[in-house]
């Protein structure tokens, strides 16, 4: 520790100071935020197929899954998943036929645990989004002979992403903040770069405080990259 | 078999007793933080910077930041700072300021406010303004018809939006567990560090919180049918009975 304690030197680069420690977790946050959103994504599009898709079984079963996700706390599946979710794989693993001791690190354990609670939420948007596409539009688009995944790809899809962008930025704003609480299963992101600062020099409320701030700049960013992204997704759209 | 139903009637009246923290975790800052909301919501409709300034900066705080960062901000931060205060580290008081439980319904009443203030100027400003404009014809001053025109119409829309924050808010609960709030996560943590039952403890804990959101989600429903009874096709009441004379 260096003898100047300046708050600017506390956040040096370097075995001095804690920045080096904050820009790391800051890096690890990020990509666990991006990893797990990612998979989010892939349940979602899953989750809300199944749900529309007209099946009673597939309803029922991605019902349940976004009906549980969302009301147990986050905490608390993010803990299940990160203790169970390995042996469930080698279990899996083993069912199938390989023997073999498949080590799962931590950060995996972290983005699956995450991304399967933020798969339930882009389920419900996707959903939504999906909804909200007028019907005829896939009606004119069968009538010209396109196949599914024709018509999934040039007509549902680009149209669905207009109404789907603003809550899928919100989840995303969720995700990052959700990042936070991987902290409790000790990996060393943001949060425990500012645990591991806050607690060796007692300065609680600066070391915290710039975790907040991280957080409120990647917060900041994310929502103008939103809103550029609504921009683009609303295009060719005609407006009052 | 029975070793099992045995180690879940130990363990079901600790996990309720946790439970009950968290209800009470959840009014306490349910109650305090949507109070809080009304005034943050009324200074970011304003059209006075002074405040709607530091509204949106406080909006922008709360939802802009994690809730583990905010309660170990006050846990960690104000905690110390209060006990450094001789005032404080002597008074009567400190006994009480050394809980847990109140840094932790404080962070969490004042990430509702932030959270709902949002929600609430947004249905305030989706009042029509015919109704405003009514209630001036009536001869109402600007902080009657706030009262009795836009606060009932802005929290009656907003209701569903409500029933889904207040779920969150029961979720968010469990985060006082990592201030030794012994609350339902921190109680299930325990049970699980005491028996080594993973499953049994964890799976035991999702349903309770399953229950309660289910039972918040009823109650939310049951209050907005009851408030919007106004949008049901309307009885014949005396007074239209004097001013319409039958046919």
């Amino acid at each position: 520790m260096a003898t100047d304690q300046s708050y600017l030197s506390l956040l040096s680069y370097g075995d001095a100071g804690w920045g080096d420690d904050y820009l790391r977790g800051m890096v690890v946050t990020l990509e666990v935020a991006v990893c797990a959103y990612s998979v989010g994504l892939v349940l979602g599009l899953v989750g809300a197929g199944a749900k529309l898709s007209g099946g009673r079984a597939r309803y029922v079963a991605a019902d349940l899954y976004t009906t549980i996700v969302r009301s147990v706390p986050e905490l608390l599946l993010i803990i299940y998943i990160f203790y169970r979710g390995p042996a469930a794989i080698r279990g899996l693993a083993s069912l199938l036929g390989f023997q073999t001791q498949i080590d799962i690190n931590p950060f995996l354990a972290a983005v699956a645990a995450l991304g399967f609670i933020v798969g339930a939420y882009t389920t419900e948007v996707f959903r939504g989004a999906i909804q909200a596409v007028p019907k005829g539009q896939m009606e004119a688009a069968r009538a010209f002979g396109m196949g599914w995944w024709l018509r999934t790809r040039r007509i549902l899809l680009p149209q669905m992403l207009r109404f789907a962008v603003p809550g899928l930025g919100n989840i995303w704003l969720n995700t990052t903040k959700d990042a936070a609480l991987v902290s409790v299963v000790s990996l060393s992101e943001l949060m425990n770069a500012g645990k591991t600062a806050a607690g060796t020099t007692k300065m609680y409320f600066f070391f915290y405080g710039i975790v907040g701030l991280c957080y409120l700049a990647i917060t900041i960013a994310s929502q103008l990259g939103v809103a550029r992204l609504d921009r683009w997704a609303n295009r060719g759209v005609r407006r009052a | 078999m029975a070793p099992l139903i045995d180690f879940l009637l130990g363990l079901w009246p600790k996990l309720l007793e946790g439970a009950g923290m968290s209800v009470l975790l959840l009014i306490v800052s349910g109650v305090i933080g949507n109070i809080l909301a009304v005034p943050v919501a009324l200074a970011r409709v304003s059209r006075n910077p002074v405040l709607w300034l530091p509204s949106e900066m406080f909006i922008q705080l709360m939802r802009g930041t994690p809730l583990l960062v905010q309660i170990y901000i006050l846990y960690y931060g104000l905690g110390q700072l209060l006990g450094q205060m001789p005032a404080v580290r002597y008074s009567f008081l400190w006994p009480y300021l050394r809980e847990a439980f109140w840094y932790a319904a404080l962070a969490l009443s004042i990430n509702t406010a932030g959270y709902s203030g949002f929600i609430l100027a947004g249905a305030m400003r989706a009042v029509p303004y015919g109704e405003v404009e009514a209630g001036r014809a009536f001869g109402m001053s600007k902080w009657k018809i706030f009262r009795r025109v836009i606060l009932p119409r802005a929290i009656r829309n907003s209701l569903p939006t409500f029933s889904g924050e207040t779920v969150l808010l029961l979720k968010s609960t469990s985060l006082a567990s990592t201030v030794t709030v012994t609350e339902l996560m921190r109680v299930t943590s325990e049970a699980y560090a005491e028996s080594f039952r993973f499953d049994e403890c964890y799976i035991s804990a999702a349903i309770i919180y399953i229950a309660l959101s289910y039972i918040l989600t009823r109650g939310f429903y049951f209050a907005e049918r009851q408030l919007n009874k106004d949008r049901l096709p309307p009885k014949p009441s005396s007074i239209a009975a004097v001013a319409l004379p039958a046919k």
